[in-house]
């Protein structure tokens, strides 16, 4: 085969036409060679979205066959257990789109996992944007946009699972509706308006479904747009190493390489999720029956991504306050809204103010396109791995019983270990991570100082022996000295600005200071002024210049 | 499918870092072979290795091509309908349709890697900031249009068109009243949930019976005798009305008169049976477990302990309340029938609920 040298015909053709009417050109030109910076780490972001492309493939096949109805009938399908039983239509076409529709259970299951990726990916995708600092100065507005879409996402996830209307999904809209209800003021509103009178009511499982098919997709895909338009129009982020700057963006082309990975990448996702929604059952809602508000399956759990809230629920104490006492107000179910709202809350709304935050407290106002190390912002680090202990523990916690069960842990002990683990663990993780970036931090220094250990012991003429340390690859190099002191606020010692005067500034100088600056010195030393390597003359190591540098740490 | 973030700048000998724009700090401009090629300072991956992989690739493509066929057959040979059948047609589905995407997307990445030629480019970024002269000419294009509306300068303009903004934002939450469709006023709405339909009586004027949850059966007091014996029960009538069923399940245990404590109210239990609602009142789960030996009721959900032979009381969990006792009796027949409603309501705390229990005592037992 001889190599392309023109366009050809059939892509020219069209090429053009299209170029004639919306003057493309230009714009392909741009961006057809995109660079996009390579890490494995970039790629988180991507797996939840090809997994919200799989959702948005395999939930319109489901709709086709769904009812979302609360209407009774009898059973009368393929699935013989259940024959004659009464059950809302909802229940029935879920059994009918599992066992008489030709790979509905396979895509019902692929909708699930799918979903359970989708979710697990953003997580994962916003832990990597936020212990690499990705989300600063000018990404503020991506990182929003990535906090409502997985909040969005939670709850889509909720009206998703609600819809089959079986035992399992019945218990959690059961969780819900006190959840609703029990909210200050406005909780009998909210309750009667979203079923429509009394729970469990006729109308839930379609609104739900609205909901769940429209609403939320359309606003999830439509902030995703955003999100991939942001993206492109800022570029990438990328860690330091060498020849990669503040100011360039180095990597692969987005054609054709980069997309023909991309592709792949994508058919990666799916084949994964298409193999777990074939031999991992999941949800299994003919094994539940039909949901009756009078009965519940021990071992009833959520989705894994509502489960903090479920082990919040389960480790509040019993806290209900009556603000007017017999009068016909005034209930707050503490034990309800606190676990409810609290941990969502906090993560969610942390999380969306945390850039601003951190550059209130470190008065940084400069554009960042060089991914930080974790180590090398130690608190910011610890931070989130604070906040991971504590998700972590609600998350555990939301299978106390299962703990209990298993590890033959008496019960009420997991929920008094949940109870102190959740102040504990973050204070813990907190303590632990940041001498761990430190430590990472002093051995980063220690390999600039010293180079890197080649294994390779010396005698000296007077008797020691010395290892000889190599200088790292230079790429080794250039990424560890591209780290740079987390700033903070410049501050004159005799004439305090303005605003840092007040109890707030001096919270905040006091903040910026423990926040920022150099906790472990920087280094300006070279391997060859070490001592033992100091008494070796230039050349005289075991390897020669340039091939004595270690090509891997 | 990624490469070593480190990899940038290393000079391969198979592919030097080809260079557009700015070059990389030390990579040379053209290549070092000096041999030519389609696109200057890109080389190709070398040609034996090349070759091999168009192979292994072509495989990849045959073997997801193959997998898609028998994904056909599997869909027309497969029929679906009950346990098996469905499971074989199933597991013939998926596994023919994960092959078709993992054989291609294995071949791609071979492809890319061992075919396509490997270069980092750099670009130039470019402050986000729009350049001072822009912003200059953007405001002073924004304030003669201002002027020139006169939003600014006629106040009456503004203000009217400001009231007539401000309902709008009214017109969506009026039209979503409705979605509340018990046809009660708003103030009224929570009396609803303050009472069950155990509080009414039968078409005859007979107060309900208890029914035992999925049979139906009305229970005679006196062949519900064993003690420890518990029954989930639901009112006569209304076996199959999920709504009446999420507030009115009860749960009934036998005790020994002997083992009931003060917590209990003995004038609403009959010859040591006692019924308590069954709708937990941490969220409304059923309390559907009881251990026998310490009298205790768990509700499987949030693991809410309470203590049956004493009035219900809250032992463990995040439950605030007791589960309220329902006033029990036998009719003629001998039948467990319902002498009242709870006297709180059950189920989840909300806010209009206030302190129930203690409204309870003041009226003597009775809500």
């Amino acid at each position: 085969m001889s190599a392309l040298r023109t366009v050809p015909g059939r892509i020219a053709g069209p090429a053009t036409f299209l170029d004639e009417r919306l003057g493309a050109g230009g714009f392909v030109r741009r961006n057809i060679r995109k660079i996009f910076p390579d890490h494995w780490s970039f790629l988180l972001g991507e797996i939840a979205l090809y997994s919200f492309v799989i959702l948005l493939l395999t939930g319109t096949f489901l709709t086709f066959w769904f009812k979302p109805s609360m209407g009774e009938i009898v059973y009368d399908g393929t699935y013989a257990p259940l024959k004659g039983v009464t059950m809302s239509e909802a229940y029935a076409s879920t059994l009918k789109l599992s066992f008489d529709v030709r790979g509905g259970l396979l895509i019902r299951q692929i909708h699930h996992w799918a979903a359970l990726v989708f979710i697990g990916g953003m997580m994962a995708h916003a832990l990597r944007v936020f212990f690499t600092g990705a989300y600063r100065k000018p990404r503020e507005l991506n990182w929003l946009i990535g906090v409502v879409i997985l909040s969005i996402a939670l709850f889509e996830g909720l009206t998703g699972y609600s819809l089959p209307d079986d035992l399992l999904s019945g218990a959690g809209l059961r969780v819900t509706q006190g959840v609703v209800i029990g909210l200050p003021v406005v909780g009998t509103y909210l309750n009667f308006f979203l079923f429509g009178g009394e729970y469990p009511g006729e109308d839930v499982i379609s609104r739900f479904y609205s909901i769940h098919i429209l609403l939320l997709p359309g606003l999830i895909l439509a902030l995703v747009t955003a999100h991939l338009i942001l993206m492109w129009v800022q570029k990438h982020t990328q860690f330091p190493g060498k020849g990669r700057t503040n100011r360039n963006v180095v990597g692969a082309p987005f054609y054709p390489a980069f997309m023909a990975k991309s592709g792949a990448f994508f058919l990666f996702t799916f084949a994964v999720i298409a193999g777990l929604g074939t031999f991992a059952q999941i949800n299994p809602v003919w094994l539940y029956g039909p949901y009756s508000p009078a009965d519940v399956s021990a071992g009833s759990q959520p989705d894994f991504y509502l489960a903090f809230l479920e082990g919040a629920l389960r480790i509040m104490p019993a806290w209900e306050i009556n603000l007017f006492g017999t009068a016909e107000a005034g209930t707050i179910p503490l034990s309800v809204v606190i676990p409810a709202l609290v941990p969502l809350g906090l993560v969610v709304v942390g999380m969306a103010l945390y850039p601003f935050i951190e550059r209130w407290i470190t008065g940084d106002h400069r554009e960042h396109h060089l991914a930080d190390r974790p180590r090398n912002n130690p608190h910011r680090t610890s931070i989130g791995m604070a906040v991971i202990a504590f998700y972590g523990v609600l998350w555990l916690f939301g299978g106390n019983d299962i703990i209990s069960a298993n590890f033959r842990i008496d019960l009420y002990t997991t929920t008094w270990a949940g109870r102190i683990l959740v102040f504990v663990a973050p204070a813990l993780a907190y303590a632990i991570t940041y001498r761990v970036c430190l430590g990472l931090q002093r051995s980063d220094a220690a390999v600039l100082a010293h180079g890197v250990e080649s294994g390779v012991i010396k005698r000296l003429p007077n008797g020691g022996y010395v290892e000889v340390h190599s200088r790292p690859a230079e790429d080794i190099e250039a990424h560890l000295r591209g780290r740079e002191p987390v700033p903070v606020l410049a501050y004159d010692e005799t004439v305090p600005p303005k605003g840092l005067r007040g109890p707030l500034g001096r919270l905040r100088l006091r903040m910026s200071r423990a926040y920022g600056g150099e906790k472990i010195p920087p280094v300006n030393g070279h391997p060859h002024d070490e001592d033992g390597q100091a008494a070796l003359p230039e050349g005289q190591g075991a390897l020669p210049e340039g091939q004595g540098r270690a090509l891997t740490r | 499918m990624t490469d070593n973030e480190h990899e940038n700048g290393r000079p391969e000998r198979r592919a030097p870092a080809r260079v557009i724009g700015t070059p990389l700090s030390d990579t040379p401009l053209s290549d070092s072979h000096g041999e030519e090629h389609a696109v200057p300072g890109v080389v190709p991956q070398d040609e034996r290795k090349a070759r091999r992989a168009e192979r292994i690739a072509a495989l990849c493509f045959t073997l997801a091509f193959a997998a898609l066929v028998a994904f056909l057959v599997a869909y027309v040979h497969f029929q679906s309908g009950g346990l098996s059948a469905t499971g074989a047609s199933h597991v013939a589905l998926g596994g023919t349709l994960t092959l078709a995407l993992l054989a291609p997307a294995a071949g791609i990445v071979i492809w890319v890697r061992q075919i396509m030629p490997k270069y980092e480019l750099v670009q130039q970024r470019h402050p986000m900031a729009s350049p001072e002269d822009v912003r200059a000419e953007v405001a002073a294009t924004f304030v003669q249009g201002a002027g020139e509306s006169g939003i600014v300068k006629r106040r009456l303009l503004r203000r009217t068109l400001l009231l007539a903004a401000a309902p709008l934002g009214l017109a969506p939450l009026v039209l979503l009243r409705d979605l509340d469709s018990s046809g009660v006023p708003g103030a009224q709405l929570h009396r609803r949930l303050a009472h069950t339909v155990w509080g009414e009586k039968t078409k005859d004027g007979t107060p309900l019976r208890l029914v035992v949850e999925g049979t139906g059966q009305p229970i005679r007091a006196a062949d519900f005798n064993s003690p420890g014996g518990i029954l989930s029960v639901v009112p006569q009538g209304y076996e199959h009305d999920l709504n009446v069923l999420a507030k009115a399940t009860v749960i009934l245990i036998k005790f020994r008169e002997e083992e009931l404590k003060p917590g209990t109210n003995p004038n609403w239990t009959h010859d040591g049976i006692v019924a308590y609602s069954k709708i937990c009142t941490h969220v409304g789960c059923p309390a559907a477990l009881y251990e026998q030996t310490t009298h205790h009721i768990l509700c499987p959900c949030h693991q809410s302990t309470f203590d049956a032979a004493d009035g219900a009381r809250v032992v463990f969990g995040p439950a605030a309340r007791p589960l309220p006792q329902l006033p029990i009796g036998v009719d003629e027949q001998g039948y467990l029938i319902a002498l009242g409603d709870f006297p709180a309501p059950v189920g989840p705390g909300y806010w209009e609920r206030g302190d129930a229990e203690a409204r309870a005592r003041e009226n003597g037992g009775h809500s």
